[in-house]
């Protein structure tokens, strides 16, 4: 065919419909803005109850990893994030989400090369260049402090 | 006996039909608007089984099992058996195989194995053999932890991507039988235009299915409007698009007879599938269970139909490669005798 790569991406990208932006934000806001409204209260009630504020944080994630690893086992999870996005994605209940779907999935392959291996195919990177970040951050902050 | 004309069209000249054909799928499918032309709908998409690799072998065997029966035919009748699917080192295919004792040719074509496996068992009916088997599956659940992410984790799915389907399709493909014939066979070559978005397969599809198409009607002198129904495999809804832009450019624009299995097979605004359907079992079902039986029936005299694959793995687009494509073109006629 007489038609080189760059012509054809160009007919490509005028043939994609566009994204549905307005809807997919106000979704993610939605969402996003409900999980963490959800976080706060969990958090108030453990303030409530009687624990510090750094007890009652740790107290609050916990509960939240729970609720969405729970919501993910019974297939609810990825329906809410078919609307909520990024909104569902961003929290940690979207890491929580990208550590108990592949161990679902891949339990066929058995517990220790299945699960075991693939737990963290999603979460993985996170994980490394959280790391990574931190001690990079931490070197930043020693040095500054010199002065 | 078969034979080459022009640049890749081999012509099958003795009477070579599709004795019988059945497609198999599953819940989402079956609410689909060809639900109905299914032969076998079940609504549990494991079809009784432990893993989803499985559940993709049992389709093939049910379609093939299907199949043959409504042949009056039994797998020993079989001289050899065509068959693909999406998964790694094609398991779907090789394990439904393993119990019919009969020649197995695996394939890999992508989405575009049903026409292989039809134009190769055509071939080999008009020369070596009687009866053919070919058969070709996709499995949403097998192919998504394949290609992509795990079905239970939450994301968005760009408007460009299209839905693998949970089907199989098999036909028998047997010398002097009866309608519809299989008149000539077009198989592809690998195009690459440079697209590497896995999420915009049709668009990477679209310049391969205008190839082998437009090398058809080149090959044969014939034009788009001598046919009933042209159909491609899983173009969607943005490769279809395309599909009608190149083939414009390419000399032969494609009319009100052109269709595409993956905007067939499922409401695509009811069923939120984006783009359209995509996998080996789209063009394998909607062929083999909804427009095969129309040639039979009449309703239809000639129709081309081409299955379209895009030739990537998960590593090729890690590693940043660009997505080839490929399209086999099988030229389908209710009626007896040469047309070319």
């Amino acid at each position: 065919m007489s038609l080189s790569s760059d012509e054809y991406k160009k007919m490509g990208e005028k043939a994609v419909p566009k994204t549905k932006c307005l809807r997919n934000m106000s979704g993610a806001f939605l969402i996003g803005g409900a999980i963490c409204t959800f976080g706060q209260f969990v958090l108030n009630f453990y303030l409530d109850m009687g624990l510090s504020t750094p007890s009652a944080s740790t107290a609050c994630s916990v509960t939240l990893i729970g609720v969405s690893a729970v919501l993910t086992g019974f297939g609810v999870y990825d329906k809410i994030a078919k609307f909520g996005g990024g909104g569902t994605l961003v929290p940690i209940t979207g890491f929580a989400n990208a550590v108990v779907s592949p161990a679902m999935e891949f339990k066929s392959e058995g517990f220790v090369l299945g699960l075991g291996v693939k737990i963290f195919t999603i979460a993985g990177p996170v994980i490394v260049y959280g790391v990574l970040a931190s001690f990079v951050y931490g070197v930043i902050y020693w040095v500054l402090n010199w002065f | 006996m078969a034979h080459k004309i022009g640049k890749q069209t081999i012509i099958i000249d003795s009477d070579v039909g599709i004795k019988a054909s059945a497609a198999v799928g599953s819940k989402k499918e079956g609410e689909g608007p060809l639900g109905k032309d299914f032969d076998i709908i079940d609504d549990d998409s494991r079809f009784g089984e432990k893993t989803w690799e499985k559940a993709e072998s049992k389709m093939q065997e049910l379609a093939c099992w299907k199949a043959l029966k409504k042949a009056e035919l039994s797998m020993k009748d079989m001289d050899f058996i065509f068959a693909g699917d999406l998964l790694n080192q094609c398991i779907a295919s090789a394990f439904s195989a393993r119990g019919s004792k009969v020649p197995y040719l695996g394939l890999y074509g992508a989405c575009s194995t049903f026409a292989e496996a039809v134009g190769l068992s055509a071939v080999f009916a008009d020369s070596a053999a009687k009866n053919c088997l070919a058969v070709a599956s996709s499995h949403f659940c097998s192919a998504e932890r394949q290609y992509r992410f795990p079905l239970e984790y939450g994301g968005q799915r760009p408007p460009s991507a299209q839905w693998t389907a949970t089907a199989a399709g098999a036909a028998v493909v047997s010398k002097g039988e009866g309608s519809p014939f299989i008149k000539a066979v077009t198989f592809g070559t690998v195009e690459d235009y440079g697209i590497n978005d896995q999420n915009n397969m049709g668009a990477a599809m679209a310049p391969a299915a205008a190839a082998t198409l437009s090398q058809f009607f080149r090959d044969t002198y014939t034009d788009p409007s001598d046919y009933d129904l042209i159909v491609t495999g899983d173009l969607g809804y943005v490769g279809s698009k395309l599909m009608l832009e190149l083939m414009e450019r390419e000399g032969f624009p494609l009319g009100g007879n052109y269709n595409d299995c993956g905007l067939m097979l499922f409401d695509r605004e009811k069923q939120q599938v984006e783009s359209g359907a995509s996998g080996c079992g789209c063009s394998a079902s909607v062929l083999s269970g909804h427009i095969l039986p129309k040639l039979r029936d009449g309703v239809l005299k000639s129709v081309l139909a081409l299955s379209t694959g895009a030739l990537m793995s998960p590593t090729s687009v890690q590693q940043g490669e660009t997505i080839p494509g490929i399209a086999h073109l099988i030229c389908f006629s209710s009626e007896k005798g040469g047309i070319f």
